[in-house]
């Protein structure tokens, strides 16, 4: 309960104000993005001055002043969804079935109705803006060809195919958020100054806007030349409009191959696609900002904002992510500031601050060598990694049961395959109570897909799968869900995929819905590096630790007066030898240390994606500036023998 | 101010410097210089003829195969890969047979246009008309780059051992702990600039490419001799290239690079392979780099008369304008407090004092290098002109400076001064100190021979006391003592 009032009070007081600046930031800047885009939407060559006098009468006129404050409405809507739907720590969809999950979750769904309705309200704005042909839905138009024709309204296609292409662009942009996570905040390793940040991003962000706006167009032409008749034939019935037969209609090759339409369609949705990453952008530089927390107050009641007791908190993410940044900012930049750290309380001499800024860095680097050592245990139980060394007495402890099979299913020789045919599929006979379909998702109970009721349901199937007993360990079982779909996907990618077609027919005909199980589950194989990834996904916390610690033992070789580090070194530097060791270890497997392909496009961060090569290279650096400095020193260091060979590889430099 | 009218005359024709022992430089004749130096395992010597150069360049190789006639599609696509948009222009314009004549003349049309508008900008920025192989010339630390065997050296901040980046684009790694010296080679790892290894780490070393950026992951342990170019990070970023100078943070944690082309200065994250661009339009490139020992400055000077010194913390700089000529060369105090600079054009060495809150205001002038005759006994000797490089050693005391158009290396001292000679007919191309000298200093002088040489200066250090923890280096501490050098005088000041 008091934990959740810190953090009340951290949201409240500074992520709030940061995103209400970073919101009336992205409206001001709006009136000088609708100037340009005006001056783009009806530049003509030949009459330069007279484009600019007409820009500045319409920008001056009512309709435009309307669709401004409406704009300044949708964007506050999307700053309001970016503060909602922000995290530090990606969600990495370990395989594309928990791609889908994602996608198809109720939560994803209310988002995109979201930009789909604001995507039609800014296009109606830009409809506004270009004026002309698009201004309004419907027009008088005399149907027919006799004389008894009678004025009516009829349809303006080009005003419906513009507020469409809104609507689709917004509703694409959601889809591509989930998919290059868009959510995610990155922190950024150089601190410059927001404005400088800004000026630095704008240019990537009018690039990827407009590059992202080609292909929306590009699909949504498509789209709507084979479904835009429906669209067109609701709007039509309920507004009670006409089609006017006189006029081409759009959804055929002619009426798309308009220059000037895809022209402005392809503006429209670049505005709108800029507007909407400016406020993302602005958003991530405000939320990113350091903060500076104090590391002792004199006050009790400010005790609870102090640094020791932020960096405990568990929620919210983003507290912890700023406190640590800031520790490992205070060790590089601030003498003042950790001279707090080493000092002592007053009655007592106790080193208060210390203690806790180490016991939670050392735990949080505890908890990834753990999460490491679990994960190498699961992917060397299932043999993939080690199948040749451990295949024969794995032979030996795995006879008929159902053991065997899954293993074998696993196991990269696809003879084992064939040697128990029957029992590929005992995954899913034991899943076929329930329903074949669930035995696919069942290790995605953390997907977003699953829901709580489909995690009952899977629980005691997953209680009977022979294959579970073999990662039972206390620690899995407690940060299950992540591990969970992290670990399956990468005991089965790299075996072959087990075709239907390989196994013997016979057996096969009682397990006819698995043929789709089985789909579905060669779907899942196929994000291999993806499960890496999500181990590593919220290593920034363990870089800013690793970094914090080995400057503050760094400093402290000059600056620690009562000798404060002295007791906690060894422990610091047996944590971090431990911990090189795991991450050497999982460097080993081949999905890791392969580097994810670079892809640059889009305002999906791609940060974490390299966030274990940054880890790797962090820690390394880490020992050895704690070597550099206390040099031989160390060797009057207590550790074991192991760790003493270790670190004197160090004091060398042969790591 | 110091002067060469202070120093010692110059070695006569046929001596070698040796060493420095009790403030005086110890000489010896050729013959047992070599002697001994051949007996020392880091001496080294590399012939030019040994080196086997690359005898045409890549697209040259065009001539060896038929000439094939593609269609003007794919020769159209060809030339947007290879030369972008000026390329593709070119392409419609040649071949004026095949398209319509109205897109021949207007794109004809549009690349004089474009080329009136690049000779313009070049007239701003007269560098940007060079090809990169001058420009690295041109902005490079050695003297004379494109005539030099050996192209770059770097000492391990760290352990014994050092990279060599030779004329034939490969780089030797010599440890004289160890027997193998592997050597690297790499597709892209052309027209070394220069290389730096990694802080804080034994096997990363930096290499600037004409291309790219190139960190090479040596196992110190492993016995391999070629390493594998997938040992080999590529950092490479759109217009950044040639890059000119890079510089690791001596933290450890980042890597800037800059290139003459590119008005942005990179940032790198290495372990993740993302760059910052820092921009700053003025100066129109950046060519030298270099990182204060405390990191938190860097220095980084630009084509024109205009150098930048950044701060690290938030990213912001300070313009430093000159009146003559571009800022050639800079180093930093050990303990970051003072830079130490020279300006194109003129014979004398500036230093700029940090350390207060305000920063300083102007650059004093600490040394004055402008000719100087000494009479000797083979005749007058005429000494002195521009500086190339300057070189401070991790300890404060010793000084070392390059100048142009000479055949001696000379080093300034805080007691005494004296020059720098090889052998007969070698001249000084570039120099480094050890960063972890147990004894005073060690200079590394590469010389137009191809050989390379080691030159002791024996001494205690006064001023700042060793920290050097029996083969630990005492390089990094930022923390440890900020005040020494900010309020102790340079010597020079100290005499003037």
């Amino acid at each position: 309960m008091f934990s959740t009032e810190q953090s009340c009070w951290f949201i409240r007081k500074v992520v709030c104000w940061r995103a209400v600046a970073s919101i009336a930031w992205a409206v001001l800047l709006l009136l000088p993005i609708t100037a340009v885009f005006v001056i783009l939407s009806r530049f003509s060559l030949l009459h330069p001055i007279q484009t600019f006098s007409e820009c500045l009468s319409f920008l001056t006129c009512a309709s435009a002043i309307f669709s401004l404050i409406l704009m300044c409405g949708v964007i506050i809507m999307v700053g309001f969804l970016n503060l909602e739907y922000y995290t530090v720590i990606p969600t990495i969809a370990c395989s594309k079935i928990a791609l889908l999950g994602q996608l198809l979750h109720p939560r994803q769904f209310v988002n995109s109705l979201a930009h789909c309705i604001m995507g039609i309200i800014v296009a109606w704005c830009c409809a506004v803006t270009l004026g002309g042909r698009y201004e309004t839905i419907g027009y008088p138009c005399t149907q027919g060809d006799g004389t008894d024709s009678s004025p009516q309204m009829c349809l303006n296609e080009y005003h419906l195919i513009l507020l469409l292409a809104g609507a689709f662009v917004g509703f694409s942009h959601s889809l591509l958020a989930v998919i290059s996570n868009i959510n995610y905040v990155s922190f950024h390793t150089v601190q410059q100054y927001k404005y400088l940040r800004f000026k630095g991003s704008l240019p990537f962000v009018v690039k990827c806007s407009a590059a992202q706006a080609l292909y929306s167009v590009r699909n949504y032409i498509v789209v709507y030349f084979f479904l835009g008749y429906i669209p067109k034939a609701w709007i039509c019935k309920t507004l009670n409009l006409h089609l006017n037969s006189s006029v081409h209609p759009l959804d055929s090759i002619a009426g798309l191959l308009d220059l000037s339409l895809l022209y402005h369609q392809w503006i429209s949705a670049s505005f709108l696609l800029f507007t909407w990453n400016i406020t993302l952008l602005l958003f991530r530089i405000f939320v990113t900002e350091v903060y500076s927390f104090p590391v002792q107050s004199s006050f009790t009641e400010d005790a609870h904002q102090c640094l020791p007791k932020v960096l405990t908190d568990k929620q919210p993410m983003i507290l912890k992510f700023l406190a640590l940044q800031d520790v490992a900012l205070l060790s590089q930049h601030s003498p003042s500031r950790r001279c707090e750290v080493f000092s002592l309380s007053q009655p007592g001499g106790h080193p208060h601050n210390w203690n806790a800024i180490s016991k939670e860095c050392l735990s949080l680097l505890a908890d990834l060598t753990q999460r490491l050592v679990a994960y190498h245990d699961t992917v060397a139980t299932n043999g993939r990694a080690k199948s040749l060394s451990t295949g024969s007495e794995r032979k030996t402890s795995s006879e008929t049961s159902f053991t065997s099979a899954t293993e074998d299913l696993m196991s990269p020789r696809p003879t084992l395959l064939l040697r128990t045919p029957a029992s590929v599929f005992a995954r899913f006979v034991v899943g076929t109570p329930h329903s074949p379909l669930t035995a696919p998702f069942t290790p995605d109970l953390d997907s977003p897909f699953a829901s709580p009721a489909l995690r009952r349901l899977t629980a005691p199937l997953d209680q009977c799968s022979p294959w579970f007993g073999t990662v039972q360990s206390p620690h899995i079982m407690r940060r299950a869900p992540k591990l969970w779909s992290t670990s399956t996907d990468s005991q089965v990618n790299g075996s072959p995929p087990a075709s239907p077609a390989s196994v013997p027919s016979p057996k096969q005909e009682p397990f006819k819905p698995s043929r789709l199980a089985l789909f579905l589950r060669n779907r899942k194989e196929q994000l291999p590096e993806a499960s890496s990834q999500a181990l590593f996904a919220d290593s920034q916390a363990h870089i800013w630790a690793l970094e914090g610690l080995s400057y503050l033992v760094q400093a402290s070789f000059s600056e620690d007066q009562f000798g404060v580090i002295q007791t906690t070194l060894p422990s610091i530097l047996g944590c971090m030898l431990i911990l090189q060791e795991a991450v050497d270890r999982h460097f080993k497997l081949p999905h890791a240390s392969s580097k994810p392909v670079r892809s640059a496009s889009g305002m999906g961060d791609s940060t974490y994606k390299t966030l274990r090569f940054a880890l790797r290279a962090t820690l390394k650096t880490a020992i050895y500036r704690i070597t550099t400095t206390f040099g031989n020193h160390l060797n009057a260091v207590q550790m074991s023998a192991e760790h003493r060979k270790r670190l004197q590889q160090f004091l060398e430099y042969k790591e | 101010m110091c002067s060469l009218a202070l120093f010692p005359a110059p070695l006569a024709c046929g001596q070698t410097t040796l060493c420095e022992s009790n403030n005086e430089l110890l000489s010896g004749t050729a013959t047992d210089h070599r002697l001994k130096q051949d007996s020392s395992p880091l001496s080294l010597y590399f012939p030019r003829e040994s080196l086997k150069l690359h005898c045409r360049t890549e697209s040259s190789s065009k001539a060896a195969f038929l000439d094939h006639s593609e269609t003007l599609w794919m020769r159209s696509a060809a030339a947007w890969r290879d030369g972008g948009l000026t390329g593709l222009l070119n392409e419609i314009t040649n071949s004026n047979t095949e398209v319509p004549k109205w897109l021949s003349v207007s794109s004809g049309f549009t690349l004089a246009l474009l080329r009136w508008f690049s000779s313009f900008h070049g007239s701003l920025f007269p560098h940007l008309t060079m090809s990169s192989e001058n420009m690295l010339a041109e902005f490079s630390q050695v003297l004379n780059w494109s005539d030099c065997v050996v192209r770059a050296f770097a000492w391990h901040p760290h352990a014994d051992k050092f990279a060599v980046a030779l004329l034939d684009d490969s780089i030797k790694i010599y440890n004289p702990k160890s027997a193998t010296t592997p050597t690297l080679k790499h597709r892209l790892q052309r027209s070394v600039a220069a290389v730096q290894w990694k802080p804080m780490c034994a096997s990363a070393l930096a290499v600037a490419c004409q291309n790219c950026l190139l960190v090479w992951h040596v196992d110190p342990c492993s016995l391999s001799t070629r390493p594998s170019s997938g040992c080999a990070q590529v950092l490479s970023n759109p217009g950044h290239s040639p890059v000119t100078s890079i510089a690791w943070s001596p933290s450890g944690s980042l890597l800037v690079s800059a290139s003459p082309m590119d008005t942005a200065m990179m940032v790198w994250d290495v372990a993740s392979e993302s760059c910052v661009p820092l921009q700053r339009v003025g100066g129109g490139g950046v060519t030298f780099l270099s990182w204060s020992p405390d990191s938190s400055h860097v220095l980084a000077s630009t084509p024109s008369a205009l150098f930048r010194v950044w701060e690290t913390r938030t990213w912001t700089c300070e313009r430093w304008p000159c009146v003559k000529g571009r800022c050639q060369s800079g180093c930093w105090s050990p303990d970051g407090s003072r830079l130490l600079f020279t300006v194109q054009g003129e014979m004398v060495i500036y230093v700029l004092t940090f350390g207060d809150t305000p920063g300083p205001q102007a650059a004093a002038v600490v040394a004055d290098l402008s000719e100087t005759t000494f009479n000797t006994a083979d005749g007058d000797i005429i000494v002195g002109g521009e500086i190339h490089s300057l070189s401070w050693d991790p300890t404060g005391e010793r000084l070392a400076v390059l100048l142009e158009g000479f055949t001696e290396c000379f080093v300034r001292f805080s007691v005494s001064s004296g020059f720098v000679q090889g052998e007969p007919g070698a001249e000084p191309r570039m120099m480094q100190f050890h960063p972890n000298f147990q004894h005073g200093a060690l200079l590394t002088v590469c010389w137009s021979s191809g050989r390379i040489t080691h030159v002791p200066f024996y001494f205690l250090g006064a001023g700042v006391p060793h920290f050097g923890l029996s083969g630990s280096p005492s390089l990094p501490r930022p923390q440890e003592r900020p005040a020494d050098f900010a309020n102790q005088s340079l010597f020079t000041e100290l005499i003037s």
